[in-house]
């Protein structure tokens, strides 16, 4: 049976089900450079809270490959004030920042967590923020103080508070999970027994979803997913215009793949590709203006870039014969793409000015590349031992980890974007 | 609830006949059309090749990365248009697939490629448009599970499929 023809029967076997069962475990390998060194002190009152807030915080940190923890073993009771603090001490374990804090429950039931960053060379305080929060929110505070940290400390944006989504595959089982940018946390949003493909985020962080129909799946409300495109042949690949205000996706209704635009609920519907060839894969840049793509017109898959309001491609890889999967960097500077090189499928990254072309992993089958939204960490789809894994790369191939789930399939990696504070 | 459950396994049973291959490249077919003793060569005169022969064969198969029909599916695809050319009525559904290898995305387009082949060879042959709807499966619905090129060759396919069959 076609996917057309079994897609009104998708609603009834989709499940909203509830924390997904296994989590996905992260393991890190390789270092990254210029790291700095930071004691994440546990809080005063941290047990109050139903985790360890301290742990998430100095896990987010040192996975990011831009921090180094130092061990803050042998402090009691723990400084809360910058007063209390033994700046000499900070100073001979070589750590440049360090972050205190407390935590308490409230008369009202609720959680009172507050931290100050330090920076221990100046012995002043560079920042710190009190939270009310649930005990349910422990993750997002931690999650929260770590971006606060990482920002002051870097001047870019930290993504741990930021969503992920991806696709887990036991037998016939689709999984299409969300999960807090770390694996943990994980929600299963939908399951069916036949295939689920390339979700997209769009940029306010609600959730399209492609069978070889496109659904649009609304994240707050708990709704049924929207079909939106249904047409002769298959409907598959959608991306959203930064904007949120378009859909770009791949048609099949008059011939080969071509690539159309419409709006979010499949009205104003214009073809966007006019070719004989095989036109996929669509991916906006930042400033909605043009549109990344794969097309086999010139003989073999290359990528290729053109207006996002029509007009003639223009060629952007040239070496090699299996160039595919485009994705442009959030600040529109670096191409991120799948190049077959020697039978293997690698991650590769294309400076967008000067077209140097830099090989960021040596896997056997690597897809899938979704940038994080500062930047600065690709998360992509492997496998291990036959097994598909999501992993990160930091987007100068310095930094590396993995995750995975046991006995599961892992792919299809999307990173969400940021959510308002 | 119920009916939830019902349409779901309704689902799964449909597909699971649509996946179990269809008796496919059987070697029936010398053994049905024994070399005869040739006797003193005629000319060309078109055998009328038994039609339920080359019906038999519902798939076509592909070299990597390719979507071109190879010379010895020819027969099979001629045999079949004529008969949806002489049965106006039936339907046809062609499912386009690709080994595991490389973007899935590109794959689904790979795959719609391979179906949109078969259909315009069958259009060539008689059939109609709307009587053949070619669509992909990518490579989410492998036949074959191994890793390996005995594997990646039998998913690389497209399948015919009848009114009835899907």
């Amino acid at each position: 049976m076609s996917w057309r023809t079994f897609a009104p029967l998708l609603a009834a076997i989709l499940l909203l089900a509830g924390p997904a069962q296994a989590q996905l475990t992260i393991e890190i390998i390789g270092g990254g450079a210029n790291q700095i060194p930071i004691a994440v002190l546990p809080f005063a009152g941290e047990s109050a809270l139903p985790q360890s807030i301290t742990e998430i915080i100095e896990q987010d940190l040192s996975r990011s490959g831009r921090f180094r923890a130092i061990f803050v073993g042998g402090v009691s009771p723990p400084p809360t004030e910058i007063a209390q603090v033994d700046f000499p001490e900070w100073k001979s374990r070589l750590a440049d920042a360090m972050v205190i804090g407390q935590a308490q429950r409230l008369p009202d039931g609720k959680l009172e967590v507050r931290f100050r960053l330090l920076d221990v060379l100046k012995q002043s305080q560079i920042g710190g923020i009190a939270f009310t929060l649930t005990a349910a929110q422990t993750r997002l505070t931690a999650h929260k103080i770590a971006d606060f940290i990482y920002e002051k400390m870097t001047g870019e944006r930290g993504v741990f508070s930021t969503r992920i989504a991806y696709i887990v595959k036991q037998g016939p089982r689709h999984e299409l999970r969300v999960a807090d940018a770390d694996g943990q946390n994980a929600q299963s949003i939908l399951i069916s027994s036949e295939p689920i493909m390339s979700p997209a985020w769009s940029p306010d962080g609600s959730f399209q979803n492609k069978k070889p129909i496109l659904f649009v799946q609304n994240l707050s409300a708990s709704k049924q997913p929207a079909p939106v495109a249904n047409y002769r042949g298959s409907n598959s690949a959608p991306a959203w215009s930064p904007d949120g205000k378009q859909l770009a996706a791949v048609l099949t209704k008059d011939g080969t793949s071509q690539i159309y635009l419409m709006s979010p609920d499949g009205t104003n519907l214009r073809r966007l590709t006019v070719s004989q060839a095989i036109d996929t894969e669509p991916f906006f840049t930042p400033d909605g203006q043009s549109i990344y793509f794969t097309s086999d017109r010139g003989g073999s898959p290359q990528i290729y870039r053109m207006p996002a309001s029509g007009g003639e491609p223009v060629r952007m890889t040239f070496e090699g014969d299996y160039n595919v999967s485009p994705r442009v960097s959030p600040d529109g500077k670096v191409l991120a793409y799948i190049s077959r090189v020697s039978g293997r499928f690698q991650l590769m990254v294309m400076d967008l000015e000067s077209k140097q072309v830099q090989t960021l992993t040596e896997g056997q089958r690597d897809e899938s590349p979704s940038f994080a939204p500062n930047g600065r960490i690709i998360l992509y789809a492997t496998d291990v031992d036959n097994r598909g894994v999501l992993a990160a790369v930091s987007s100068d191939g310095r930094f590396r980890q993995r995750l995975g789930i046991q006995a599961a399939d892992v792919r299809e990696p999307s990173w969400g974007p940021f959510l308002g504070n | 609830m119920k009916k939830t459950l019902f349409s779901a396994l309704t689902l799964a049973l449909l597909y699971g006949c649509a996946s179990t291959p269809v008796e496919t490249e059987k070697p029936a077919a010398p053994s049905v059309q024994p070399s005869l003793p040739v006797s003193p060569p005629v000319a060309a005169r078109p055998v009328p090749a038994a039609p339920q022969i080359d019906l038999s064969k519902r798939s076509v198969f592909y070299d990597y990365d390719k979507y071109d029909i190879k010379d010895e599916y020819r027969p099979a695809l001629q045999a079949h248009g004529k008969y949806l050319a002489e049965n106006r009525g039936k339907k046809m559904l062609i499912q386009g697939n690709c080994d595991e290898r490389g973007s899935r995305e590109y794959n689904i387009a790979l795959g719609q490629r391979r179906a949109e082949g078969v259909k315009r060879m069958l259009v060539l042959m008689g059939a109609t448009e709307s009587q053949v709807e070619p669509v992909s499966l990518g490579e989410e619905k492998p036949r074959c599970t191994d890793h390996a090129e005995g594997c990646w060759s039998q998913n690389r396919r497209s399948d015919m499929l009848y009114g009835g069959e899907y």
